[in-house]
């Protein structure tokens, strides 16, 4: 019996952070130590996962024996594998970041709801039927409104009452397109309505609806607008999470029906979203410039990088899907050392105006040359992730000769790096620092610096990235 | 796995490691960090001369690592990636030496030589990229190790600086990304290859060749400071001397312009362009750019900015030929790569040596120093002249070829832009000679402090003497084997078919 081929690595996914979330909640003094443990466990059945995936090919399970359409259906394929490894990736440098961060009477909240928040996203990432994905959908969401509410300021309670009715509302609206779905096909597993759906009225209903409702929580402009209160109002382990890894589950969800379930996509849809993509990136790009308080800025450039995540649709080619899937990748890990470093600064300085950035910038070498390694990433300059889902994704663009959208990618990179600089100007400024600093702990250093030469890293493993990809053909078939 | 795999790889990592462990050096530690510096400059010197004996024997050195599906991070040995390496390598030692000297006592010097030593990282780079993708990433990279070194001061004026060079910079990376892209479309390779790799492909793709060649060289053109794209070069000026010196002789500057080599020569190939009728109009623009930024020097009276004014027009001197299709032009301006840089880097070099020892800042200040400075100052006006074109000096050289190349290819009107080149050059120039030989001294200096035993600091007065020395050896050793003369005449050979 060989150990890393034969266990159950997708159910241990689910149960270890669930586990490790009852554990921090029973024993909430040794939260922090319990936490740890768990995030490394996960990572490390994640690496088993991707070398039993490697080995055997894409692996369904069915939870005790029972299939579809009755029970519980998992799925790997290349798509959530490789959710699975960048949500282990960034937790795990969460998890360090924020044994640091929080005080006690704060870890002993923030553990058992990251934990679960992790459970979450991993059966999300592996669920195989759309109500499986409302039910993850809906744990997700209220773990993360928690965790924003977690500070307990005024301002963070309101943004995470605002977030909680929008995340409610959008799975509202997904739901009803779940049941819609199942009433005309009398399934939910994904694959057995990839085989059966065709265009009728109620299909379209239900596209509609599900289409809907997972914008409102991906927060595609112009329903971003709760997004950058709840996400920089929410302490900065949190707003890493929620930037990182929340919005993108629920894009996972909106690309994995697109591409599976969603019978030929209706090009007015797909030239819609693009658009609404665009205007994102340009709306917020512009708005990120604007920003007088560091957290906010990082929020906004998440509005408009995820603008970006939708210029495939239009696209319709399979380079283009790898191309966002990357972006996705890259800026989930750039944007989790972004955020970190903003709460670096923050913890430091006890503020995040940029005016005044001077003064702690240069007392935070290490920070800010994680700032701006993430930033390089965001830019898409080389060599970083970021450059390599750039260039993938101007190639599809140049290859569809939809060259408008180029227009848009080259203007969103200038904006970016616009107001990427901006911040980084005040490290190189002399200024006295006029206060009593409060000293950031090494491992908060840095674990943001180690994300951040991950991000650049990023650059040079797109072969094998990409191979994985591949890996069940979650795109359509590969012409070699 | 082996010499010919590590060798160019070793090249670029022997900046890349040092300016890494150089970042988390403590500032105090000045001894280490000077024989990081010097150490890594040295080796890669001894690199350099190795794989240039193996590329003379005829040795192929490539290093190639896989970077997306069907592309891949290629470091060439090639000789005209050689001719550059071999300056970057030479004038780098040369110019860590001078910022030693130059940045002694003064702040963030760990900081600083990091970057230093990044930015050279990625101009060897550029040198070696054996396809345009590679150029491409370390030409960005480039842009970003150069930046923290033009706002070094931190100063109001620095970041204005930095932020315009910003703008202009990113704006052309972008230019030359989509241009590199779309290239990679239509060919579904990347490769630089002497003669081009576009000629074999369908005549209805011509027109699309066309936007894209104008992308890659507007791109291109942002460093290589042709007119309009070089307003952020004056502006650059704030950064303390030793970086201007690299920025002007080695590092941005002519990665713009060897750039421009590689797409004409290596991507498009000379024939093919000139049958697409592009390098006419980019031989315009250079002699625009010539003519124009000479007479923007004229007006300066900041010694930096017009230096600067002149390095704009003396970098066109290479575009200029390598766009006047003929062989003879093109060793003009390809050798002009390598005397530009050891002539204006010598200038430099001064400049910064009175700003330090003297506080001298102006063209007006500088009378009567040559006697207070004779060694900075026959430096400099061995420098001046051979701008100027006088003969023996390097620049002689790169007049004369380019001069023969135009009769040769029949461009004639080149003749007027390089004698009115060289009326304005000798129009800036000279005045600044005379004043600082002959002017009256008034005996006061604006900022003077003694450093060293001599007329400044051996640090700061060695490299430009040593350059200035290198320039004249440049004009009269011009064909001796392995000068840059003969190195070019080997490039040039390859380039045109027989």
């Amino acid at each position: 019996m060989n150990l890393i081929f034969d266990t159950h690595w997708v159910m241990m996914l689910i149960l270890l952070p669930l586990f490790g979330a009852v554990a921090c909640f029973l024993w909430s003094r040794q939260a922090v130590t319990l936490g740890l443990i768990t995030a490394v466990s996960v990572l490390l059945s994640v690496i088993a996962l991707t070398l039993q995936v490697l080995e055997q090919g894409t692996l369904r399970y069915a939870v005790g024996g029972w299939g579809a359409p009755l029970g519980i259906d998992l799925y790997v394929d290349g798509l959530s594998l490789l959710m699975l490894i960048v949500t282990a990736v960034v937790g795990v440098a969460i998890s360090v970041y924020s044994s640091a961060y929080f005080k006690p009477g704060k870890a002993k909240h923030y553990w058992p709801l990251w934990m679960f928040l992790w459970a979450a996203l991993n059966s999300l990432f592996l669920s195989a039927d759309i109500f499986n994905l409302y039910v993850t959908l809906e744990l997700m969401g209220l773990a993360a409104v928690a965790l924003v509410a977690l500070s307990g300021s005024a301002s963070a309670l309101a943004a995470a009452m605002r977030y909680l009715l929008i995340s409610l509302l959008g799975s509202l609206f997904y739901l009803m397109g779940v049941a819609l779905l199942y009433h005309a096909y009398g399934t939910v597993d994904i694959a057995l309505l990839a085989q059966q759906v065709e265009s009728s009225p109620a299909v379209w209903a239900a596209i509609g609806l599900m289409v809907t409702g997972l914008l409102l929580k991906i927060a595609l402009f112009p329903l971003h607008f709760w997004l950058p209160a709840a996400h920089s109002s929410a302490p900065a382990p949190v707003s890493a999470l929620l930037s990182a890894l929340v919005v993108k589950a629920s894009f996972y969800i909106l690309l994995r029906l697109w591409l599976d379930v969603f019978p030929e996509a209706n090009l007015a849809l797909s030239y819609l979203l693009g658009l609404l993509g665009a205007s994102a990136i340009i709306w917020g790009g512009i708005q990120a410039l604007y920003q007088t308080r560091l957290k906010l800025l990082i929020a906004y450039s998440t509005v408009m990088q995820i603008g970006y995540l939708f210029l495939a649709f239009p696209l319709a080619s399979i380079i283009g899907w790898k191309a966002v899937f990357y972006l996705l990748l890259s800026h989930a890990i750039a944007k989790t050392a972004m955020f970190m470093a903003a709460g670096n600064i923050l913890f430091y300085g006890g503020h995040d105006q940029i005016a005044d950035l001077d003064r702690v910038a240069q007392r935070l070498p290490i920070t800010l040359t994680a700032f701006g390694l993430a930033g390089i990433s965001l830019m898409g300059l080389p060599p970083s992730g970021g450059f390599i889902a750039k260039w993938l994704l101007l190639e599809a663009i140049i290859l569809s000769g939809q060259w408008w959208w180029a227009i848009i990618l080259i203007a969103g990179g200038l904006l970016t790096g616009a107001y990427v600089f901006k911040v980084i100007g005040f490290a190189f400024t002399q200024a006295e620092v006029p206060h009593e600093p409060r000293m950031v702990p090494k491992r908060m250093e840095w674990v943001t610096l180690t994300v951040a030469v991950l991000a650049i890293m990023l650059g040079f493993m797109a072969p094998q990235l990409l191979a994985l990809m591949d890996l069940g053909a979650p795109f359509g078939e590969t012409m070699s | 796995m082996n010499w010919a795999f590590w060798l160019p790889l070793l090249i670029v990592l022997s900046s890349l490691l040092a300016a890494l462990v150089i970042f988390i050096l403590p500032e105090e530690k000045t001894k280490t960090r000077i024989g990081l510096n010097i150490g890594a400059a040295l080796l890669k010197i001894v690199l350099v001369a190795i794989m240039l004996w193996g590329v003379h024997s005829g040795y192929q050195f490539e290093t190639r690592l896989p970077l997306l599906p069907g592309l891949e991070l290629v470091l060439r040995a090639d000789t005209l990636a050689m001719l550059f390496v071999a300056l970057s390598a030479g004038l780098w030692l040369l110019t860590t030496v001078y910022a030693i000297g130059y940045l002694e006592d003064s702040p963030h010097r760990s900081r600083f030589f990091g970057f230093f030593g990044l930015c050279v990282t990625a101009t060897v780079g550029v040198a070696l990229a054996g396809n345009l993708i590679t150029f491409l990433l370390f030409y960005e990279l480039l842009t970003l190790a150069t930046y923290p070194l033009i706002i070094h001061r931190g100063t109001e004026a620095a970041r204005k600086a930095g932020r315009t060079y910003l703008i202009y910079t990113l704006a052309g990376g972008a230019l030359l990304l989509i241009g590199t892209v779309w290239l990679y479309t239509l060919t579904g390779t990347l490769e630089f290859t002497a003669r081009g790799f576009l000629s074999t492909l369908d005549s209805m793709h011509h027109p699309a060749l066309i936007i894209i060649f104008v992308l890659l060289i507007t791109g291109l053109g942002v460093k290589a400071a042709l007119f309009p794209l070089h307003g952020w070069l004056p502006q650059a000026m704030v950064a303390p001397a030793p970086v201007s010196a690299l920025l002007h002789a080695v590092a941005v500057v002519k990665a713009g312009a060897f750039g421009i080599i590689r797409v004409i020569y290596d991507v498009f190939g000379i024939e093919f362009s000139a049958s697409l009728g592009v390098t006419l109009p980019l031989a315009i623009v250079a002699s625009v750019t010539i003519i124009y930024a000479s007479v923007r020097a004229l007006f300066q009276d900041d010694l930096k900015r017009r230096l600067a004014f002149s390095t704009v027009s003396q970098v066109s001197y290479i575009t200029l030929g390598v766009a006047i299709v003929g062989p003879l032009a093109t060793i003009g301006g390809i050798v002009h790569l390598v005397h530009q840089g050891v002539m204006k880097i010598t200038l430099f070099f001064c400049a910064g040596n009175l700003a330090e020892t003297l506080g001298i800042h102006k063209v007006s200040e500088m009378s009567g120093v040559g006697r207070r400075m004779p060694w900075t100052m026959a430096a400099f006006t061995i420098g001046a002249f051979g701008m100027i074109g006088a003969p023996p000096l390097a620049g002689f050289i790169s007049k004369w070829y380019l001069g023969l190349g135009a009769l040769q290819a029949g461009q004639d009107w080149v003749i007027f832009v390089l004698a009115g080149s060289t009326l304005l050059n000798a129009a800036y120039f000279l005045p600044i000679l005379y004043a600082a030989w002959f002017g009256k001294s008034t005996g006061s200096w604006p900022n003077e402090r003694n450093i060293g035993r001599y007329e400044t600091s051996l640090a700061l007065l060695i490299p430009p003497v040593i350059t200035a020395i290198l320039a004249v050896l440049l004009g009269l050793l011009a064909s001796v084997p392995f000068s840059p003369l003969e190195w070019t005449r080997l490039i040039t050979s390859l380039e045109y078919t027989p």
